[in-house]
């Protein structure tokens, strides 16, 4: 389909001055007027909203950052909690030694933050351990062995899945999963790290599938050809030639799917069982940063120690996002640098 | 090694191979299958013009979802209003206007990708410091003399927050469709003497439109399956009248989703309206997405076209 031409022709610098009067007639038509003055405003409102990218990066660590800037500044905060004390390890009343314990509301408030980081190492590490061998796989197969037929079906499949709400899945962690989990291994509870770990892997799935799937396809042609003149066989090209080419970007689709899962609220907060337990076992119930923020934050008073602690695990879930994004990023670059597609 | 046995080697390699990834493949088909099953075979049997059209009732057990129909519409409309023109403009200055490799070309793009990966519960806390804590209360004591009206959750800044969350999607959408309008036919514009926006507004952006659509049309999807950012920002358990005001509450599916399902005091109750619900949450996200697909791949095949 093709547009007709724009009705009003113009020229693109300010109008000249008049023609002198020697200039010949037939030339007049193509001096028209200059673009109406409101062009220039929309093209600098184009170039004011282009920033608001950066604006609400800014924005969201400064927000988030200043709420939980009590912690180290207000001296109400302070009696109730500090940094210290949420990292190491307490002489509680009623304990018999110094324990890490997340219990923020009770008689004694209690802040221990390892519970929650060990929570989410836990169920982050799960969630990859299904996430990036089927993904990955998947998007081998996809790449190099699918026929294109298959391949018209598996793609947008996949963009269903990730196009599923992650409360959804959440649900069907809590109604379905968790009971075949607890039937398949006899645990004790029923929700826990493994149940939590296996609905996150399915948001990741399609993270880590997408960007190699992407890194696969970004191998320049030459090297297979190369490899096959050699003589190699297909899965010799595949797993000597593509894979290590594309390794950067594995190792991409593995960070920003590791970003995805220690990030992932409703998932987590549904299925994890939410007992703040500072335990090695994939079985019993955790709790992670994420949903501790999510369970929690609606019941706090406003500027209080536990709002404070709250935006604090804030600030710090954004800070390992942020970092990890960022070396996701650089290493799909520095890919596309060495296979000589950098855009 | 002879023949035979390189011939018998490579037969069976390629074969573990694409055995073991075709596996993967369709064991991630299978979850798929697995999930729509389930909650259709669950949910569809409940759902009735009643269920979508009425309010819930005794204590959520019985009655409909209409209100949080309502709530999750009026929200990803707001949201898109705000975020299609944010959106639209970042991605013509990144095609258009800007220097490919400029400095702030590169801030813009680190700031999109990031702005990707931020949880959405961060997104939650960032809607609750910032737009209900700042701008909300700041907007209270500036015109309402100091009466709280939009300095609590209201619909108004949970539709900013997800504006704000859904932004990537769109101007990375947008952009790939600016990319892939041909050259030949900005060169064709300005030869005519149109000036760089002319081109933009009269020939880029038509002919980028399906794309533009397929962005929305993600970010709405997006907008309408996430519950962690409006959590704190306006979401409500259950409200006795529609949201009239932006700055009222709301209900939604999604929260309603997650409220029913791990707070309700009678699961067994509950249980097949939660299904239903799950159902409709489903749908409107699953149609949304097909329509993406296809807009876009409508798209491409006609630039296929022109180009060939």
């Amino acid at each position: 389909m093709v547009r007709t031409p724009p009705s009003s022709i113009s020229s693109p610098a300010p109008a000249p001055a008049p023609a002198p009067a020697t200039a010949s007639r037939s030339l007049a038509p193509l001096v028209l007027r200059p673009p109406p003055r409101w062009h220039r405003a929309a093209e600098l409102v184009i170039r004011a909203l282009a920033l608001s990218a950066i604006a609400a990066i800014v924005l969201i660590l400064f927000f988030v950052a200043k709420e939980s800037l009590p912690l180290f500044t207000d001296s109400e905060v302070r009696k109730e909690v500090t940094p210290s004390q949420m990292w190491l390890a307490q002489q509680w009343p009623g304990y018999d030694e110094p324990d890490h314990i997340w219990q923020p509301v009770s008689d004694v408030p209690k802040y221990g933050l390892w519970a929650l980081l060990v929570g989410t190492l836990k169920v982050t590490l799960v969630s990859l351990l299904f996430s990036v061998p089927l993904g990955v796989g998947a998007a081998l197969y996809v790449s190099q062995y699918a026929p294109p037929r298959v391949r018209e079906v598996v793609k947008p499949a996949i963009e269903l899945l990730a196009g599923i709400p992650s409360v959804v899945l959440g649900f069907f962690a809590l109604m379905v999963m968790a009971t075949f989990v607890q039937d398949a291994f006899g645990l004790e509870s029923r929700l826990n790290a493994v149940v939590s770990g296996l609905a996150l892997s399915i948001a990741v799935i399609p993270v880590v599938f997408t960007i190699s799937e992407e890194a696969f396809g970004a191998v320049p042609r030459s090297y297979v050809e190369a490899s096959t003149a050699l003589g190699a066989a297909r899965w010799q090209t595949t797993l000597r030639v593509i894979v290590p080419a594309a390794s950067p970007g594995i190792a991409a689709a593995v960070a920003l799917g590791l970003g995805r899962a220690i990030g992932e609220t409703m998932i987590v907060l549904m299925a994890s069982g939410n007992a703040a337990i500072l335990s090695a076992s994939l079985t019993d119930s955790v709790r992670t940063l994420s949903a501790t923020i999510a369970a929690e934050l609606a019941e706090v008073v406003f500027g209080g120690a536990h709002y404070t602690v709250l935006f604090f695990l804030g600030s710090l879930l954004f800070l390992t996002t942020f970092v990890i994004n960022l070396l996701g990023d650089w290493a799909i670059h520095s890919m596309k640098v060495k296979l000589g597609v950098a855009a | 090694m002879n023949p035979f046995a390189r011939a018998f080697r490579n037969r069976a390699g390629d074969l573990a191979l694409a055995t073991a990834t075709g596996a993967a493949t369709l064991l991630i088909l299978g979850i798929l299958a697995v999930i729509l099953v389930d909650v259709i075979m669950n949910g569809a049997p409940r759902l009735s013009w009643t269920f979508l059209s009425s309010a819930p009732t005794h204590g959520m057990t019985q009655g409909g979802i209409f209100p949080a129909i309502f709530g999750t519409v009026a929200l990803v409309l707001l949201m898109t209003v705000a975020v299609v023109p944010v959106g639209v403009a970042t991605a013509i200055y990144l095609n258009e206007y800007a220097s490919p490799h400029g400095r702030l070309t590169r801030a813009v793009r680190v700031a999109v990708n990031n702005l990707a990966g931020v949880p959405s519960i961060v997104f939650g806390l960032f809607g609750l410091g910032f737009f209900v804590q700042f701008v909300g209360t700041g907007i209270d004591r500036a015109f309402m003399g100091g009466q709280k009206a939009f300095g609590q959750p209201a619909l108004i800044w949970a539709a900013l927050t997800m504006a704000v969350l859904t932004m990537p999607v769109v101007i990375v959408v947008t952009e790939e469709a600016l990319r892939s309008v041909p050259r030949e036919l900005r060169e064709a514009s300005a030869a005519l003497g149109a000036t760089r926006f002319q081109t933009v507004v009269n020939v880029v952006v038509p002919q980028a439109a399906p794309g533009i659509l397929t962005g929305t049309i993600l970010a709405v999807s997006r907008g309408a399956g996430e519950v962690a950012p409006i959590l704190f920002v306006g979401a409500a358990y259950f409200l006795p009248h529609l949201p009239s005001h932006l700055y009222d509450q709301f209900m939604h599916l999604g929260y309603h989703v997650y409220v029913l399902s791990t707070q309700s005091p009678d699961v067994d109750a509950t249980k097949p309206l939660l299904y239903a619900t799950v159902v409709v949450l489903l749908t409107l996200t699953f149609l949304l997405n097909a329509a993406a697909i296809v807009v876009r791949s409508r798209m491409r095949r006609r630039f296929a076209q022109a180009a060939a």
